[in-house]
């Protein structure tokens, strides 16, 4: 669950990147952000993330209220939220598997569950048999589903993508938004921000559309006006 | 903590080593310096300290009795003076051997003078103590307390010997600790320049450990790590050099130059070495952990 109220977010005396926003996201929903440049999506992940504090405002997630997630305790409010981006963010000198457990790693998993759980997931995305490749050896698409794989494998309850096929050419961008939606399936929730208005058309989903840090249409079913 | 996230970060630390090898070994390039120049500097000072100690053993407050005193008293004196912390020993000299060491000395080549005085003693109030001290620079409150004993009329020392040897062990603990501070200084400055370049690198990994939940700890662990094993070789290196360097050394002048035998008594190798490792390794581990803990704290907001 993820919930907003009246979240406003200000840098250094200019015009707020969110004023006012509100919004609701139900468990197991899975959401679009859209809107041009400057709207306000990467900041709402940002503050989704704890990355950005809100200038004023609430922000709720998975019933931890987030002004009261202290430092010390950030990273384990992360480990229920995962994240994927556009540049996919891998680490280079680390081949698929390793870039999948890297995740497990960092939250002290023992390599036994380690080696049960990563290529489980390296299955379910698709590249059970690239587990040895490293990034540059596989194209694009298949980089993504790496990054949601580690994304994925410490099983959170909701997954962020922001610009998930914004590096990607039509077909792999089309594999992506499907995996995603399977994921979903799965029960997680799934916030995608983007600007491919061909795909949130397409995938007839809840659209919330913003501009210039407020939201200016929250519609089901892949409505929503041009931005 | 689990013991494979205990061996990933060692490894960690390791490969941040490797990914950054100019630097690295520049700063163990840097430590293995310090610590030669310290271990240098520590054997010279312990063995000068040695040759020292050696020489203020020689040096001594002697004694003297007021007149007509009896051996009685003379003894109950000599009792006082072992109660004292400054007494290393005391040796009583009695007017008997004093005259027999005067007349060894004084009438040398001519002993037929000395028969003149038959069975009579001129240095019949001579009989005197002559006190060693644990340490000469105790040698003026000992003089002090001599001289408020009853019975006791003149007490002789040379201040001068005392002060120079004092002053110059002195001297020489400033110096040594003045240059061994700067290298150490040095040192934390390199393994920090280390470890800054290595979080550099490395930043794009921190991001993500970050947003993918990697608790503080985690993060900053592999570089403490990266400074302590820097340390290590960079004080292990020296220490393994110096050993064996000290060895040759020691056999060197006891061989080639044999009259410097109770003159120059090299401490032998265990004695130095027994303090110098342990000494060693423990600063190597400390400038490592410092210089990559004061880095973290400026250049790493996790």
């Amino acid at each position: 669950m993820i919930k907003l109220e009246n979240v406003s977010k200000s840098y250094a005396a200019g015009i707020p990147a969110l004023n006012d926003v509100s919004l609701y996201i139900e468990p197991g929903e899975f959401v679009f952000v859209v809107g041009d440049s400057g709207s306000g999506k990467s900041t709402l992940i940002k503050l989704l993330l704890k990355e950005l504090e809100p200038t004023s405002g609430s922000i709720e997630i998975n019933k931890h209220k987030l002004e009261n997630v202290k430092h010390r305790d950030v990273p384990r409010f992360r480990r229920n939220v995962g994240v994927v981006f556009q540049d996919f963010r891998l680490l280079k000198d680390r081949n698929v598997y390793e870039n999948v457990a890297f995740a497990q790693r960092v939250i002290g998993m023992p390599t036994k569950t380690m080696r049960r759980k990563v290529p489980a997931i390296l299955s379910m995305v698709g590249l059970a048999a690239k587990y040895k490749s490293y990034p540059r050896e596989i194209s694009g698409g298949e980089q993504q589903r790496v990054a949601i794989a580690r994304a994925l494998v410490n099983e959170p309850k909701i997954l962020l993508a922001d610009e998930p096929t914004g590096n990607l050419d039509t077909h792999n961008a089309w594999d992506i938004m499907k995996l995603l939606e399977e994921i979903n399936l799965r029960g997680t929730t799934v916030l995608v921000v983007t600007h491919n208005q061909e795909i949130v058309r397409a995938m007839k989903k809840r659209v919330i559309t913003m501009k210039k840090g407020v939201i200016v249409s929250d519609e089901q079913a892949g409505d929503f006006n041009e931005f | 903590m689990r013991i494979s996230t205990f061996l990933y970060t060692l490894r960690q630390g390791a490969n941040n080593i490797w990914k950054n090898k100019m630097f690295s070994l520049a700063s163990i390039a840097t430590m293995s310096a310090c610590i030669f120049l310290f271990g240098v500097f520590y054997s010279v000072v312990v063995n000068f300290q040695n040759v020292v100690k050696g020489v203020e053993s020689g040096v001594a407050v002697t004694v003297f009795f007021e007149d007509g005193l009896s051996q009685k008293e003379m003894e109950e004196i000599g009792k006082q003076i072992s109660k004292r912390v400054e007494v290393s020993k005391k040796v009583f000299v009695s007017a008997e051997e004093t005259w027999k060491e005067f007349q060894k000395v004084y009438f040398e080549g001519a002993e037929d003078f000395s028969d003149d005085f038959a069975d009579d003693n001129p240095l019949v109030n001579s009989a005197h103590y002559e006190v060693y001290m644990n340490d000469v620079s105790m040698q003026e409150s000992l003089v002090t307390y001599l001289q408020s004993l009853d019975g006791v009329k003149e007490v002789k020392s040379s201040d001068v010997a005392a002060n120079t040897l004092t002053d110059f062990n002195r001297l020489i603990g400033y110096v040594s600790a003045g240059i061994i501070l700067i290298l150490l200084c040095v040192a934390v400055f390199l393994i920090s320049n280390t470890v800054t370049i290595g979080i550099a690198v490395r930043r794009e990994e921190i991001a993500i450990m970050k947003l993918i939940g990697a608790t503080d700890y985690f993060v900053r662990a592999p570089f403490i790590v990266e400074g302590i094993l820097i340390g290590i070789i960079g004080s292990v290196l020296p220490l393994g050099v110096l050993y064996f360097m000290y060895r040759r050394i020691i056999l060197y002048v006891a061989e080639r130059f044999r009259w410097l035998s109770g003159v120059l008594d090299f401490l032998p190798v265990d004695k130095v070495f027994s303090t110098l490792i342990p000494v060693g390794l423990i600063l190597g581990v400390g400038i490592g952990f410092l210089g990559s803990r004061l880095t973290i704290r400026k250049h790493l907001k996790v």
